[in-house]
């Protein structure tokens, strides 16, 4: 992973962030030093607005770490982002594919996650 | 050309004391001699990878403690998909004449030989490191992902996939060497423990200690002669968030790209071998295969159509879900079944035809596939 400009939550910070290639226009959520599309270096980080629509879910119900296991059930949700990429994050447990969302963040296991709920 | 000339398969479930070289072993003694040759004659070794003894140089390792010095020898990793991943490298190194014998190897103690947590720990690390294992997934929970989109995309129901398991239970009750030997219903997969929702326990495959081996060879060493029709892989992606839509999965490319490499066609097909370590997993893949119409494989199973005597027989020996799920020598079983059948030894469980199969692996959540085309000659 190359440096971070912007503090995401994988670092433990309240936000979304997504990479903006200026040559081909992909945005990709992984961050790299430079476009997987096109492979043009230093593609420009951009903070997500948070809102999405939901792609997919499950409800793990059988963690395999202690800690996890304390948050049994939990779900677990891909969101198609506003931006137009796809992330991971948590989402209340009453979502469904195609539901409008918004993110917030909540502690799990010791990090802070993304965890969306359906847009007010 | 390459011809598997020998399998070997141990029984699934518990080897309590055997070490992953132990089940290697064990396999290996079964399938060189099923070839009709002695282990110095093998001059090629592939082998998987082993979750509860990690090692750098595992083929290296092996060869030296069954006594063999290979001039061609590596471990190879693409996780569900690494046994025909190795079969296709076997192929092409005996037809390109850098080895005669391969043997492609692999085994594991993956039940005794560590918790279920630390099993289901170490798989759901095929998770980005950043993105995705923070937020706590399994393996289940990848494939739970995919299942939910398919579903809604396809009008498949829990019920429907409940009926794979179903399917591959009966089967598995008829193999002696399976893990599990109770008849299921679809109201007992309904009913098994939630694990990553939609999937349910029974529709997860086990963790299992087992070993499986087969030797290809440049040339037949038998009578009856199973050989590599052809074969072709497609990686798409390693991360579900990174996964292409579900109609450009990797499989529709790789068994394409067989198909155009082996000149047979779908329905030339008389046996079918289908990674299935989720229920979802074998839907998806017997329709991204064309072995039935997109939504409509669970109707296919109803219809017994994969059944032993039905028209497209399917993992006879019970698959991931039933004869069990050791790691690499998971999915080799279904080849070792293959062969059987092909080669008409499969008892109990001997299928009409078999004279044409068709092969499918998967690795990480879809990423990773390997088609493959065998033929029966002479």
């Amino acid at each position: 992973m190359s440096q971070a400009k912007i503090a995401d939550w994988t670092q433990g910070h309240e936000a979304i962030v997504y990479q903006d290639c200026g040559a081909c226009g992909t945005r990709q959520y992984f961050r790299r030093g430079f476009c997987a599309v096109c492979g043009v270096p230093d593609p420009v980080e951009k903070r997500a607005s948070g809102s999405g629509t939901v792609y997919a879910t499950s409800l793990v119900c059988r963690a395999a770490t202690p800690e996890t296991r304390a948050h049994v059930p939990y779900n677990i949700v891909l969101v198609d982002t506003s931006e137009g990429f796809r992330m991971m994050a948590h989402g209340d447990t009453d979502l469904a594919i195609g539901d409008r969302v918004t993110a917030r963040y909540q502690p799990f296991a010791g990090r802070l996650v993304p965890h969306f709920a359906k847009a007010k | 050309m390459g011809f598997i000339t020998g399998v070997g398969l141990t029984s699934y479930g518990k080897h309590e004391g055997s070490s992953s070289l132990d089940l290697m072993g064990r396999a290996a003694e079964l399938a060189i001699a099923d070839a009709g040759l002695n282990r110095a004659e093998v001059d090629g070794v592939l082998c998987g990878y082993s979750t509860v003894s990690p090692h750098i140089m595992l083929a290296t390792v092996f060869a030296e403690h069954f006594g063999i010095r290979p001039s061609y020898a590596h471990a190879v990793q693409v996780g569900g998909a690494t046994g025909l991943a190795m079969t296709m490298l076997a192929h092409h190194l005996v037809d390109a004449g850098i080895a005669r014998h391969v043997l492609v190897v692999s085994g594991e103690n993956r039940l005794t030989g560590q918790s279920r947590d630390a099993s289901i720990q170490a798989l759901a690390q095929v998770g980005h490191p950043d993105y995705e294992v923070p937020l706590g997934p399994t393996i289940p929970a990848y494939y739970g992902l995919v299942a939910s989109r398919y579903m809604h995309e396809y009008g498949v129901t829990q019920q429907d996939l409940a009926e794979f398991a179903v399917l591959m239970r009966r089967h598995a009750l008829t193999h002696p060497g399976a893990q599990f030997h109770e008849p299921i219903t679809v109201a007992d997969v309904m009913a098994s423990k939630p694990v990553a929702m939609p999937l349910k326990l029974l529709d997860c495959c086990p963790v299992s200690d087992g070993g499986a081996a087969f030797v290809v060879s440049r040339e037949r060493t038998g009578d009856t002669a199973i050989r590599v029709r052809g074969c072709a892989q497609a990686h798409t992606h390693q991360h579900v968030t990174a996964a292409p839509r579900l109609s450009e999965l990797g499989a529709e490319i790789a068994i394409a790209r067989a198909r155009a490499s082996s000149g047979m066609a779908i329905s030339d097909v008389r046996y079918a071998a289908v990674y299935d370590s989720f229920t979802i997993t074998l839907a998806i893949l017997l329709e991204d295969l064309g072995l039935a119409q997109r939504g409509e494989a669970a109707a296919r199973v109803r219809a017994g159509h994969f059944d032993r005597d039905g028209d497209m027989p399917l993992n006879t020996h019970g698959g991931l879900l039933s004869y069990g799920h050791c790691g690499v020598g998971g999915a080799m079983a279904h080849l070792v079944e293959t062969h059987l059948q092909m080669t008409g030894r499969a008892g109990s469980r001997q299928v009409r035809d078999a004279s044409v199969a068709l092969l499918h692996g998967d690795g990480g959540v879809l990423s990773s596939h390997v088609s493959m085309f065998l033929e029966r000659v002479g």
